[in-house]
């Protein structure tokens, strides 16, 4: 067993986990933080992803281990001070960019993540950045609304294509 | 009603502020304290006998609670079908056994072996590795054709053969079609395979068993569409635990798309290790299990003949159809290919004769049952690649082809059984039209062709079956289940409105939608609103949400609730305000009298209600709280035209998707934003059929595509964005809010709509090509542009 001291959600926290603990499964069980989701065992879906120093990350493939000193964000970091949805949330719930949510807690770390780097992204370049997020009840539509209109551009509303 | 929340309002969903935090409730999300874990051990071949299992070192492992194996389960039933199909000859389908845990035979990949429970998961799986399983291969039965061949190997030794069914509807028009055909002018076939798909919602299934030895009751946490189904199923016919002491909670659900409708394995035995264990066990599917435990869907090989007569009016449809079970018969599996496929055939077409013949085969594969669709799809799919193929022979355009031949009046009793009570597919296709720029097609192409590719259009007109189902009807059939819906409207004092629906959400809104139409109702805020779903203990009996039933049955189920609770409350309000109860209305939550200016608050009457003082308590309870169970009368006939326009490069055979448009009538809608998204993940799955997906086994039956490295689920960047419209609308006749469901839409119009556009783009490129099988992989596309076999996959 190893003892590790990180920061997830601006909180310090630390715990004992086995060499082969996944950093997924230290925030799911021992911290109780569930709303990082796992979806596949391959790296492929993309709803564990959280930021790690400020990347995004799918915290599937880092061990807990590797994330001793680290600075983590989940979803449950996301809102504002006040508890209210940030505005990737919140555009996600204007353009109804989620159904079940399952895949969701992973698209918005990754969609703010993409405005980092990109802050006026293009359609193409928000849907070449999500390759490694899988959705599989919105058909991608609306998410990248959502995302186009929590940058900043212009977006047709809802219900009115 | 302002339009921010009643019906036809875009209301924001009030549940994506916990599935946007975190704080959502999935059912792995749930740990119970004390709670065990339950690893499964599964078949790595797809037919074997079982010599025997060695669990001794396994239960020898740190950690290790028990090792089950079949001998566990002696004297638990099998995991039951919920439908019994009768074949054309008059017999009931062949029905083996499926063991909770394989009995003496695996039959598949996956098929579980034996299960370990021990205190962590990690302990549990690596116990699973010291098991010694010593099973003797037996061949693999893979092939459906070669299935029913005489002296193949049985997936079932005890049965007479590998054939289900076979099943002919409507038998009696069997003669009448071939003589049809036989004469016909012109007769288009085609063989084709609808390709075998997994639903893959992104949560993976779920269970934890718990038991509470005070008052004998058990609890089940699953990821169900249908709680209430799984506690009739499970306690009744696997367990033996009467419903009063067995209660199933389907939380929040991470999607379904049908793979969640059935009773699995799983929930059974952790339902029986927690009470066996007296500790609460958990079991959470990796990827890797969903891919080979999770039912399979469609699945079929279809030869098709549609007759013309000499102005191209339809005369005759015949299909012969093998549709793939699996190893054993999931809950609604042989209703599939029947029930709710050949009662389709008709589409949206006067076709006088239509004969269906299926032949339903067991096989050593995951087991096949509704995904998406259901049914639906299939008959779509050859349906309208039946039509477009039999307009490219006739040199006629695919559109008015299917003008031509398309019903127009209402109701219409097809051949195949149902009766289409609205619809109005001239319009649909007009929209579809409109939406395509079809009459800028021809510039776009040619634009397309000075890059060096080649661009086509494909087009498809579906219906569907929505709304399941009548419930003496489907007995009829052989459903073993009713198919109503019920819901309680509880008002409670302050006027608040709780509304428990057996209805289930796992992605479609129903918190929002369902309180939108009670707001409508009542004239109050849909804040004060709560939909409960999801909970055999808090609500009354539900069949759950699957073939877009949540609106037109749950729904009308919440309506009828509603209306009583509206015709007490106005009796309650007469008295209030001593006047007739006949001269009450309601409107804006506010009750009055007609002619006067007398008028009471919903609140006032809720509350007299409660604190019944002043009351007429000589004629009506106090209390503000009904119940309804709403049996539906027919089936909803949803409708629409979907256009596809693809590029296809004909260097790479790859097709890129450079326009889709799905023109709609879904009858009334309750929530625009709600329904196009359902459109847009419809369409995603039918999009990702025929271009990407595939579940792939090899002749010795192993799933060669069991993990998302190996079956192509749609990306982001793999779509479109959609054109959708659902401003035709022919109300359904028969339900209370006028809907037909629109959840399985786009899964079903898509599909032909894509191959139709490869179709159009090879041929217009001077390729000869009938017909190209899904998924139109570049493969594929290429190999039938070069006339090449494709090497086996």
């Amino acid at each position: 067993m190893n003892r590790i001291e990180l920061k997830v959600n601006g909180k310090t926290v630390s715990g004992e986990v086995e060499g082969r603990t996944l950093l997924v499964d230290f925030l799911r069980q021992t911290l109780r933080l569930t709303g990082t989701h796992v979806g596949c065992d391959t790296s492929q879906c993309g709803a564990c992803t959280i930021h790690m120093n400020g990347m995004p990350v799918k915290s599937c493939s880092v061990l807990a281990a590797e994330a001793d000193g680290a600075e983590v964000t989940t979803i449950e970091g996301m809102a504002n001070a006040d508890g209210s949805l940030n505005t990737m949330q919140q555009a996600f719930q204007d353009f109804h960019g989620l159904q079940c949510g399952f895949c969701t807690p992973g698209m918005v770390m990754a969609a703010t993540a993409l405005l980092r780097e990109n802050p006026k992204p293009s359609e193409g370049e928000i849907r070449h950045y999500l390759e490694g997020n899988i959705c599989r009840c919105t058909g991608y539509h609306n998410i990248v609304k959502a995302i186009q209109a929590a940058s900043g551009q212009d977006v047709t509303p809802v219900a009115a294509e | 009603m302002p339009k921010d929340g009643g019906i036809g309002a875009s209301t924001k969903r009030r549940e994506d502020v916990r599935f946007l935090s975190g704080t959502g409730q999935y059912t792995d999300d749930i740990n119970l304290h004390g709670q065990a874990h339950a690893y499964f051990l599964r078949s790595d071949v797809a037919h074997g006998t079982i010599n025997g299992i060695d669990t001794e070192a396994a239960e020898a492992m740190p950690g290790v609670l028990k090792v089950f194996t079949a001998k566990d389960f002696e004297g638990v039933g099998g995991v039951p079908c919920g439908w019994q199909v009768t074949d054309r000859f008059g017999e009931v389908m062949q029905e083996p056994k499926h063991p909770v845990l394989a009995e003496g035979r695996v039959r598949h990949v996956g098929d579980p072996i034996a299960v370990v429970v021990a205190e962590t998961l990690a302990q549990a799986r690596d116990a699973a590795e010291a098991i010694v399983p010593d099973i003797s291969d037996l061949p693999a039965v893979v092939d459906l054709k070669a299935a029913l061949e005489d002296g193949a190997q049985k997936v079932h030794e005890e049965l007479k053969s590998n054939l289900c069914y076979d099943w002919g509807f409507v038998e009696d028009n069997r003669d009448a079609v071939d003589e049809a055909i036989r004469n016909a002018h012109h007769v288009t076939t085609l063989e084709l395979r609808n390709n075998r798909l997994i639903a893959n919602p992104m949560e993976p299934r779920v269970a934890v068993g718990d038991y509470n030895r005070a008052n004998d009751e058990h609890t089940l946490y699953t990821t169900s569409q249908n709680p209430h189904v799984i506690r009739l199923l499970m306690g009744a016919f696997v367990l033996g635990i009467p419903e009063h002491k067995l209660r199933v909670v389907a939380p929040d659900v991470g999607g379904g798309f049908g793979a969640k409708i059935y009773h699995y394995a799983e929930e059974a035995f952790c339902t029986f290790a927690a009470k066996a264990l007296g500790r609460p066990v958990k079991w959470t599917s990796s990827r890797s299990e969903a891919f080979m435990s999770d039912a399979h869907g469609r699945d079929h090989v279809t030869k098709i003949e549609l007759a013309l007569d000499k102005d191209n009016n339809f005369t005759a449809l015949r299909t012969e159809t093998y549709a793939n079970m699996g190893a054993y018969l999931s809950t609604f599996a042989p209703s599939i290919p029947t029930w709710l496929h050949g009662t389709l055939m008709a589409g949206n077409y006067k076709t006088p004769l239509i004969y269906v013949n299926v032949k339903a085969v067991f096989t050593n594969t995951v087991p096949v049952d509704a995904y998406r669709g259901a049914g639906r799809p299939e008959a779509t799919y050859q349906l309208e690649r039946v039509v477009d193929q039999a307009a490219r022979e006739l040199g006629v355009s695919p559109i008015e082809l299917r003008r031509q031949n398309f019903i127009t009046e209402f109701p219409y009793a097809t051949p195949v059984a149902v009766e289409y009570d609205t619809g109005d597919y001239h319009a649909t296709m007009d929209k579809l039209l409109e939406m395509t720029d079809h009459a800028g097609f021809e510039a776009r192409a040619a634009e397309s062709k000075k890059n060096g590719k080649l661009r086509g259009f494909g087009l498809a007109h579906y219906i569907e079956a929505c709304g399941i189902a009548p419930s003496n009807l489907v007995g009829q059939l052989g459903a073993r289940a009713g198919l109503y819906e019920s819901a309680t409207v509880r008002v409670n004092a302050t006027g608040s409105i709780s509304v428990m629906t057996g209805s289930h959400s796992h992605g479609q809104g129903h918190e929002t939608t369902f309180a939108q139409v009670i707001s409508e109702m009542i004239g109050i805020d849909a804040n004060q609103v709560d939909i409960i779903h999801g909970d055999t203990g808090r609500g009354p009996m539900g069949m759950g949400t699957y073939g877009s039933r949540s609106i037109a049955v749950g729904g009308s189920a919440m309506v009828r609730a509603a209306e009583k609770v509206i015709n007490k409350a106005k009796k309650i309000a007469a008295h209030l305000m001593e006047a007739s109860e006949g001269d009450i209305e309601l409107k804006d939550g506010k009750f009055s009298v007609a002619g006067t200016d007398k008028e009471v608050a919903w609140g006032d009457v809720t509350l007299a209600a409660y604190v019944p003082h002043n009351y007429p308590l000589e004629d009506i309870e106090p209390g503000l709280e009904e119940t309804a169970f709403y049996d539906p009368a027919n089936f909803t006939y949803p409708s629409g035209a979907y256009g596809c326009e693809v590029e296809v490069d004909p260097e790479t055979g790859k097709v890129e998707i450079v326009g889709f448009a799905a023109a709609d009538d879904f009858g009334n809608v309750i929530n625009p934003m709600i329904v196009e998204g359902q459109v847009h993940g419809g369409l995603a799955q039918g999009i990702g059929q025929a271009l990407m997906e595939n579940c792939a086994y090899d002749a010795d039956g192993q799933l060669i595509s069991a993990s998302y490295m190996d079956y192509a689920m749609p990306r982001s960047s793999d779509l479109p964005m959609f054109k959708v419209d659902h401003s035709c609308v022919t109300p359904c006749t028969h339900n209370p809010l006028g809907v037909k469901g629109c959840g399985e839409a786009g899964a079903i119009g898509s599909p032909p709509a894509v191959v139709n556009a490869v179709l159009d783009a090879l041929n217009r490129g001077g390729h000869k090509v009938a017909h190209i099988d899904m998924p139109t992989s570049p493969a594929r596309v290429w190999a039938a542009m070069n006339k090449t076999p494709m090497a086996a996959e």
